[in-house]
């Protein structure tokens, strides 16, 4: 499909080798233009799972950048490659044997307490994350902050892959939420009130009436079902 | 072409058009479709409805049904492995329950195989790319559950299948809304962030379809925060994964029972003999078989390989016709062509808009109505804007949301859709942004009973690869919904399933018989299935390709 774009061509070096392919495609399809087929380092291929980091140098520069292959346009010049996989530790528990109170995480993850707070982790997130931040509330005991900060990491183990101090930031970030969203967010009442009603039984007759109901009859309830604004 | 924030000079002047009518139309509405004006403009301009697409199936237990051409194709097709090539008197993995896929439904099912008493270490658990890379974790939008008291499980009955013009399967839909709320709840127990105000009540939204706000969601991460919390349970209780070694034939035993799989390691080519008492298949949907030509929201890995190993061992189908396109894909910029806009956007307030400015469909109509006013508006009418690489799409007015709800609104409740667009230049706070229907789901698929047992015996399944609980269509929020359901209900009956088998000799006669019906019907062809991965190879590289290594 991207053959048909009549576009300038640019170079990139993926794993040091040149190639020519279409300028605007994502890393991730400029790879696949110029012939690699994936087999780690693609996903959802929409900026949702974390398969795809990458680290790059953009042309001239010394620095190392870092993205999401499929949400990053490919330069001119760049030097590339792909992250297939992170060799990252996951802390086991019980979830139900946990608890709230502010030394939890850093029972579980006592290496958090060696980060020097240089931001590299920050500057590695593809998504913009507050990282740093969101370990030190973790030391801290603020989990409502590492929960909240950390909420939209995708876990592609860029931070961890940079950090100096050898901390696996997404693998905190994961257990601060379960840990505030157990034990934290208020639970659902009206929710826990409506499973009661369904095991005393209380929609089993409506619902053993729409089961068996004719075709016409069932129409005519769909189409005269009020809609709430 | 000159570029003004994100968008060139000529579609700016569209957006000036949606600027000017936007305060009128934030107090206006549109009305509705009656069942009839649906139909009609579905027969018109639903991709689905086109009988050209669409072939009848030449072989096995579903012969006859009318499928899309690329689904065909591949239940028309030469099973990948030779049983000649496979030594089933060595068996690699012996376990009680395999279960193949490991997205939302096959996480889903391993923790309530476990909960009902079966050891991990009685289980395996295989997928083709890493565990949890699946639709599931890209769903953004919400889970739908009827649980606040204005709202019933037998009103999300009614919406549910009215939805699916009446056409699903009622025990399945039952299952599916009487146990919503108990999916929720648990949720809830494994830490999952569901937005809710300081006292714990939902904030629920209205989907297309709903007649109750019921859209639970974790802000525009809904999927991405169930299945990654529910695999951290599944890491937590250590349950055994393989990952980059999809199955690509399951094996018979010689009473007719499903009884294991062969799976392949893509990164070593070496194959595993896996003997089960019981198999759930979770490989869920087809998106990446870009069905007529159409981009797709879906991951990498949707390519239908479950549906093609169930249909070897004679598994029926059902409702495999029907093809979900979602109305809101993105149109622009090129590199996110397809990706998911979530109908969320319009649940919160955005109304589709034309070139002129004018809102021309009633915002929350099911997905396949919505989708057919779009391509109408495009096609029909000539109302599109048209991009530079000659896409046509109508705009999606997301500002309107923040004049809605309050600033800030669009940066907390869709931060994902922010993200994505601004990573190419587009702030959706400020301007609309461009859309246009793209294919999203699997609406039927292997077909199953409220056990999740399918017709063959040992094989269950769940999630988007099985088939009758939408019909031919399904509502936003039903997917997550479906995966949690029939996961669940999975895993709880293999497991008491496994309680009573004992697996006989293992064979791969199926896939012998299955050649032969081939080559019965006439069916000429080098296609080989499951397909695994699409290829995206530039052309220029598999035009000058030798396979020598």
């Amino acid at each position: 499909m991207t053959e048909d774009i009549k576009t300038r061509m640019i170079k990139v070096y993926i794993m040091g080798r040149e190639y020519e392919v279409p300028e605007g495609l994502t890393i991730m399809k400029a790879m696949e233009y110029a012939g690699y087929r994936f087999i780690r380092g693609a996903g959802c291929r929409a900026g949702f799972c974390g398969a795809c980091g990458t680290i790059f140098r953009k042309k001239d520069e010394y620095k190392f950048r870092t993205a999401l292959a499929c949400q990053t346009p490919a330069e001119d010049g760049m030097y590339l490659t792909e992250l297939p996989f992170v060799p990252a530790n996951k802390a086991e528990y019980e979830l139900e044997e946990l608890t709230s109170e502010p030394s939890i995480i850093v029972s579980l993850y006592p290496e958090i307490a060696r980060c020097v707070s240089c931001n590299t982790c920050t500057k590695a997130c593809p998504q913009d994350l507050q990282v740093m931040d969101y370990i030190q509330a973790s030391l801290r005991g603020d989990i409502n902050q590492a929960a909240e900060l950390s909420f939209d990491c995708l876990q592609c183990g860029l931070c961890a892959a940079r950090c100096p101090a050898d901390i696996v930031h997404y693998h905190v970030g994961q257990l601060a939420r379960r840990v505030y969203g157990k034990y934290v967010l208020p639970r659902s009442q009206h929710l826990k009130e409506r499973n009661d009603e369904i095991k005393a039984g209380a929609f089993d007759q409506e619902m053993e009436k729409l089961t068996a109901m004719g075709l016409e009859q069932l129409k005519k309830l769909y189409t005269e079902r009020d809609i709430e604004k | 072409m000159e570029m003004i924030r994100g968008y060139p000079d000529y579609m700016r002047e569209s957006i000036e058009k949606v600027e000017k009518t936007r305060p009128q139309r934030l107090k206006a509405t549109f009305k509705a479709m009656t069942l009839e004006e649906r139909e009609q403009i579905l027969n018109e301009y639903h991709p689905d409805y086109k009988p050209e697409a669409k072939r009848d199936l030449k072989i096995g237990p579903s012969k006859g049904q009318r499928l899309p051409h690329e689904v065909a194709d591949l239940l028309e097709a030469h099973p990948l492995i030779d049983p000649d090539d496979v030594d089933l008197s060595r068996v690699d993995y012996d376990c009680d329950i395999l279960i193949i896929g490991g997205g939302g439904a096959g996480t889903v099912a391993a923790l309530w195989a476990h909960y009902s008493g079966v050891p991990v270490d009685r289980m395996l658990m295989t997928t083709k790319l890493r565990h949890g890379d699946s639709n599931s974790m890209m769903a953004q939008g919400g889970i739908q559950a009827a649980d606040r008291p204005e709202d019933s499980p037998p009103r999300h009955y009614l919406d549910a299948i009215g939805g699916g013009h009446f056409t699903n399967k009622p025990e399945l839909v039952k299952a599916l809304t009487m146990d919503a709320p108990a999916i929720i709840q648990w949720h809830e127990e494994l830490g999952v962030m569901y937005d809710k105000d300081d006292k714990g009540v939902m904030m629920e939204l209205s989907g297309g379809g709903t007649s109750r706000k019921r859209m639970h969601s974790a802000r525009d991460y809904t999927g991405m925060e169930i299945m990654r919390a529910i695999r951290d349970e599944a890491r937590n209780i250590e349950v055994p994964v393989l990952e980059f070694c999809p199955a690509v034939e399951l094996l018979k035993d010689d009473q007719g029972r499903v009884a294991g799989a062969v799976l392949f390691n893509m990164e070593t080519d070496q194959y595993y003999v896996v003997r089960a008492k019981a198999v759930i298949m979770a490989t869920g949907g087809f998106g990446r078989l870009h069905i007529q030509g159409f981009a797709t929201t879906n991951h990498y890995g949707a390519t239908a390989d479950g549906l093609v190993m169930a249909y070897h061992v004679g598994a029926n189908l059902i409702d495999l016709d029907s093809v979900q396109y979602h109305p809101t894909g993105a149109a622009y910029p090129e590199q996110i062509v397809g990706l998911l806009v979530t109908e969320k956007v319009r649940g919160l307030g955005a109304q589709p808009v034309n070139k002129n400015g004018e809102l021309f469909v009633f915002p929350l109509e099911p997905r396949d109505v919505e989708s057919a006013n779009f391509i109408r508006e495009c096609y029909g009418r000539d109302n599109g804007i048209i991009t530079p690489t000659g896409m046509k799409g109508v705009w999606l007015d997301s500002p309107m949301i923040d004049d809605l709800k309050g600033e800030g609104t669009i940066r907390k409740n869709l931060a994902a859709m922010v993200r994505m667009f601004e990573r190419f230049g587009i702030d959706m706070t400020k301007d609309p942004i461009l859309v246009f229907p793209t294919l999203h789901y699997q609406n039927g698929g292997v077909e199953i009973n409220d056990k999740a047992e399918t017709s063959v015996p040992g094989l269950f399944a769940g999630g988007e690869v099985e088939g009758g609980v939408h019909g031919k269509n399904r509502l936003m929020g039903n997917s997550l919904l479906d995966y949690n359901v029939f996961g669940r209900r999975a895993g709880i009956n293999a497991a008491e399933y496994v309680k009573k088998v004992t697996p006989g000799k293992l064979s791969l006669d199926h896939a012998r018989k299955y050649e032969e019906a081939l080559k019965n019907a006439g069916v000429e062809t080098d296609r080989k299935a499951p397909m695994l991965l699409p290829d995206y190879r530039g052309n220029h590289v598999l035009s000058r390709a030798l396979d020598i290594f």
